[in-house]
């Protein structure tokens, strides 16, 4: 498409200034600050039932322990909560300030042993070689598969940037990067998200961004290699007692306020569905509306460092994943009580075979990044300056205000979260590629519906061979027309479009068939003659609700 | 922390019609220092000279200004209290002046219509939530305001006025802008409740009106109090339905601003709505009334789109299209009568099942 190849200078060029290189540095007066600030919230808001709420941990801790251990927790386990147990038993209860005084230090220990837990374990060295091995090894694999031959595997023809697609506003990110602290908020739909998002970020010439990984990944040694080295702090999804949430959410808090730039995925998880989500998770989002308000109460008026959300979107063609991913949807929406996480990723080795195929089978995929905003969602220019819907200057200080004073109101900021919430997930759409094989997804599995208006979804689902015959050329009407209403939307700002979407319609059809479900053992949509059969109605269904969210269906 | 402030604090009540007038006075009483904002030249200067806005005596802590800039400026917390018709265009007048810290409880109580420019209503392209909102999302469409907050409940203006006891309800995703509008309005007989419903509790203050118009053809009728408890009762279900599809909870409209707005707008010919309804009934045209009328029966407009919003979405509104059709004209008071008498409904209640669960 003749894109011209753009190189981007780093915006720190000396590591040891990268935040996450300072972080690193004072690992240790870090992981006490955060639990010392875990500790003063969680006394501030839970004061008087310290005890309730440390024995309730230790409850849990032992059933996890009991119920699912995995190789990474610590060999001290046991021997720690059973001490901390006895310590409990031991408090006189009689002696009501010393017995407060005992828990408080019990709780602080309980937050300091976490904290350490989730801390990263970033090193510079380590990251300049995963960075190299990422860059290097996967041109090589691109090179191999794409230009034919064994010689290949030597050949420059080809580069990561060939297949992976950039776009958006690049040089913005790159401006907010250098004016205060990132928050990149991602679209989440395959395990190599964050692979993807890694190079980006490296790719924009950002210093590296910290994220939260589930724990289990760090099951697996060559894994737990590259996300330390990547920056990632460790996020057990196991524990969910409100000390833990309260440390964790510490950890993030701490981290943006010393200017970390941080990477949430919001959805939580990968998008079961094959829709781009609209349910995000507050925890998180919450930490940077609440840095952000720190950092303009410890301003004491003057001039606060920013934080700055921006929405990413990733697409693809195809997601590996989607078989299962959409199987334990169905699972799950099924109203099945119990259901076990299949993990794809369980073995070094079924990780190799699938980046392989991620990347010399994958059709191209492209990260589009957003605009910037602030922690309410107002878009900022290249000075960070926040404006409103009609374009007057605001200074997000204010929303914090109440009698000309920053005040601190949880239920407020719990709404601010849902506002920033909907704003990213309307940005999501906005930046939304709709991808040929998207809509021809979408088209067959609406007409399938129509005509079967009677059956609910899992009937449809369930459809015998026979009906899963559609006519081309009504086909190709429908597709028109809600192609026409894309482009509508389009025009208006809401929805972004793929280039290939502008051919005449039989060939961005033909090129939505060839796409869609690639590289699945099971095509969801062949033509043949003057029909289109579905061939797998799930992967079909997966593809079809990425296109939700846009009252597309009411079109056809 | 707010109260070492009020006695310096400055509220802003933009509108000094009825309503606004009744609710400057209530948030004078409370020690604090009220600007109101007047449209026009001359109710300034009739204001300024007797001190009365619209037929009620104003404390002496309420000061008159036709500057929407000053009230944004010396006010953190605003009443807008505007009707519908004009609010959109008052909030974008104002909103320059507006800041995030800003605090707005609206106390208007109809719906916004807004079509762009380009944009042509047809068949194929109805009314629908897009080209509808209600005030608060007017507010936060067109200001950086967020914390906003509704005032609605039964409160006729004159008796405010009258210092009558009653009660409102404040509705805010905001438990703060609750707390604000209660400790800025309560009196010894005035009552806050607070509710989170915001939306439930705006379109209850708005489609009470339509039922308000009703009840007043069966007073103007004389058809009887047995008629009009019928009309009323079943005017409540149609709200409800109409809400459901709108995005509000079945639950506020059985409270204080659902039916306790309802009761007191459909017996009292305090109420501008009732009036309009009886009026028609005695066999005045619509005109007529409108013109004899110094402020704005919301009702009226909100049947026109509220029948276009029920066609939109699907939903069984007998008693909205019937009022469309009297006023405009296309029939008769008596037809219509007799037409809902003979209605099938299919149940007396069936709004508070709940249905199972389906799967999108």
């Amino acid at each position: 498409m003749g894109r011209n190849k753009v190189r981007y200078s780093e915006i720190v060029p000396k590591k040891r200034d990268w935040p996450i290189v300072q972080l690193s540095k004072n690992r240790k007066a870090f992981i006490d600050e955060v639990a010392k600030e875990a500790y003063n919230k969680f006394l501030s808001e839970k004061n008087g039932t310290i005890r309730e709420e440390i024995e309730m941990t230790i409850h849990r801790e032992k059933l996890r322990m009991k119920a699912n251990p995995w190789k990474v927790d610590p060999q001290d386990e046991r021997a720690y909560w059973s001490g901390i147990q006895s310590r409990l038993l031991d408090i006189d209860i009689e002696d009501k300030a010393e017995a407060a005084e005992q828990e408080k230090k019990i709780l602080m220990d309980i937050m300091l042993r976490y904290s350490e837990e989730i801390a990263g374990n970033f090193r510079k060295s380590y990251y300049r070689f995963a960075q190299k091995f990422v860059t290097f090894g996967f041109a090589r694999l691109l090179n191999a598969a794409r230009v034919k031959g064994l010689l290949a595997l030597f050949s420059k023809q080809l580069d990561l940037d060939d297949k992976l697609h950039v776009v958006g506003e690049t040089e913005h990110i790159r401006k907010l990067a250098k004016l205060g602290t990132v928050v990149m908020v991602p679209t989440h739909f395959s395990n190599l998200d964050s692979i993807l998002i890694g190079w980006a970020i490296q790719h924009l010439g950002l210093p590296p961004f910290i994220y939260g990984a589930g724990l289990n990944l760090f099951n697996i040694k060559i894994l737990a290699y590259f996300m330390n080295s990547l920056g990632a702090y460790k996020v057990d999804r196991r524990k969910k007692n409100p000390i833990y949430l309260e440390t964790l959410k510490s950890y993030s808090n701490r981290a943006i306020q010393r200017g970390c730039h941080s990477l949430f995925f919001p959805g939580g998880t990968r998008s079961r569905s094959g829709e781009i989500e609209t349910q995000l998770k507050m925890g998180l989002l919450s930490t940077a509306i609440e840095a952000q308000r720190e950092m303009y109460q410890s301003a004491n008026g003057a001039s606060a460092k920013r934080v700055f959300i921006v929405p990413v979107v990733i697409n693809y063609h195809f997601t590996l994943e989607a078989p299962a991913l959409i199987k334990e949807h169905l699972k799950r929406t099924g109203r099945e009580r119990y259901y076990v996480e299949a993990d794809e990723f369980s073995t070094s080795y079924k990780i190799s075979t699938f980046m392989f195929k991620f990347f010399t089978k994958g059709s191209d995929i492209s990260v589009s990044i957003g605009r910037g905003m602030d922690i309410l969602g107002n878009y900022v220019d290249n000075d960070g300056n926040s404006f409103d819907k009609n374009g007057n200057t605001i200074n997000p200080r204010d929303y914090f205000l109440r009698g000309k004073e920053i005040t601190v109101d949880k239920q407020r900021e719990n709404e601010y979260v849902r506002v920033l919430s909907s704003r990213i997930v309307e940005e999501y759409h906005k930046y939304n590629r709709v991808f040929a094989s998207h809509l021809v997804a979408f088209t067959a599995f609406k007409m399938l519906e129509r005509k079967h208006s009677k059956l609910d979804l899992y009937n449809v689902l369930r459809l015998p061979d026979e009906d899963l015959i559609l006519d081309y050329e009504e086909f190709k009407e429908k597709y028109k027309q809600l192609r026409t209403k894309l482009e509508k939307l389009h025009k208006k700002g809401q929805v972004n479009m793929a280039f290939h979407m502008k051919k005449k319609t039989d060939q961005s059809i033909l090129h939505g068939l060839k796409n869609v479900g690639l590289y699945h053992d099971q095509r969801p949509l062949v033509l043949k003659g003057d029909k289109i059969i579905i061939k797998d109605t799930n992967t079909l269904y997966y593809y079809h609700n990425r296109m939700n969210g846009y009252g597309l269906e009411k079109f056809i | 922390m707010d109260l070492k402030n009020s006695s310096k604090e400055i509220i802003g009540v933009v509108g000094a019609g009825s309503f606004g007038t009744a609710i400057a006075n209530i948030l004078a009483e409370n020690s604090a220092n009220v600007i109101l904002y007047v449209r026009s030249d001359e109710k300034e200067q009739s204001i300024n000279k007797t001190r009365v806005s619209s037929g009620q005596k104003l404390a002496d802590n309420i000061r008159i200004t036709r500057d929407l800039q000053e009230v944004a400026e010396s006010c953190e917390v605003i009443f807008p209290m505007v009707p519908s018709a004009n609010f959109r265009e008052m909030i974008v007048s104002l909103s320059p002046h507006l800041r995030p810290y800003h605090v707005l409880i609206h106390g208007t109580k109809g719906f916004d219509l807004h079509i762009p420019k380009k944009e042509k209503i047809t068949r194929a392209n109805p009314i629908t939530r897009e080209h509808v909102k209600t005030i608060s999302e007017v507010i936060k469409e067109e200001s950086s305001v967020l914390r906003v907050g509704c005032l609605a409940g039964p409160n006729l203006a004159r008796e405010l006025d009258q210092r009558k006891p009653a009660a409102t309800v404040i509705a805010s995703h905001f438990d703060e802008v609750i707390s604000i509008g209660q400790r800025l309005l309560k009196n010894d007989r005035f009552m806050i409740y607070g509710s989170s419903d915001l939306i439930g509790i705006e379109l209850c203050g708005i489609l009470k009106n339509i039922i308000a118009v009703g009840a007043g053809t069966i007073s103007g009728m004389d058809l009887g109090e047995n008629a009009k408890a019928l009309f009323i009762s079943r005017g409540l279900v149609e709200m409800v339905y109409i809400g459901k599809a709108l995005g509000g909870n079945a639950q506020a409209f059985l409270g204080l601003a659902g039916v306790g707005d309802l009761i007191a707008t459909c017996t009292s010919n305090l109420s501008r709505n009732f009036t309009v309804g009886f009026r028609l009934a005695k066999g005045e045209t619509l005109d007529e009334i409108i013109e004899s009328m110094d402020e704005v029966a919301e009702g009226v407009k909100t049947i026109n789109i509220v029948t276009q919003l029920a066609e939109s979405y699907g939903v069984r509104s007998p008693i909205t299209e019937t009022l469309y059709k009297i006023i405009h004209g296309e029939m008769t008071i008596n037809d219509a009568h007799a037409y809902l008498m003979s209605f099938p409904f299919r149940a007396e209640i069936d709004f508070l099942e709940q249905k199972p669960e389906s799967f999108s």
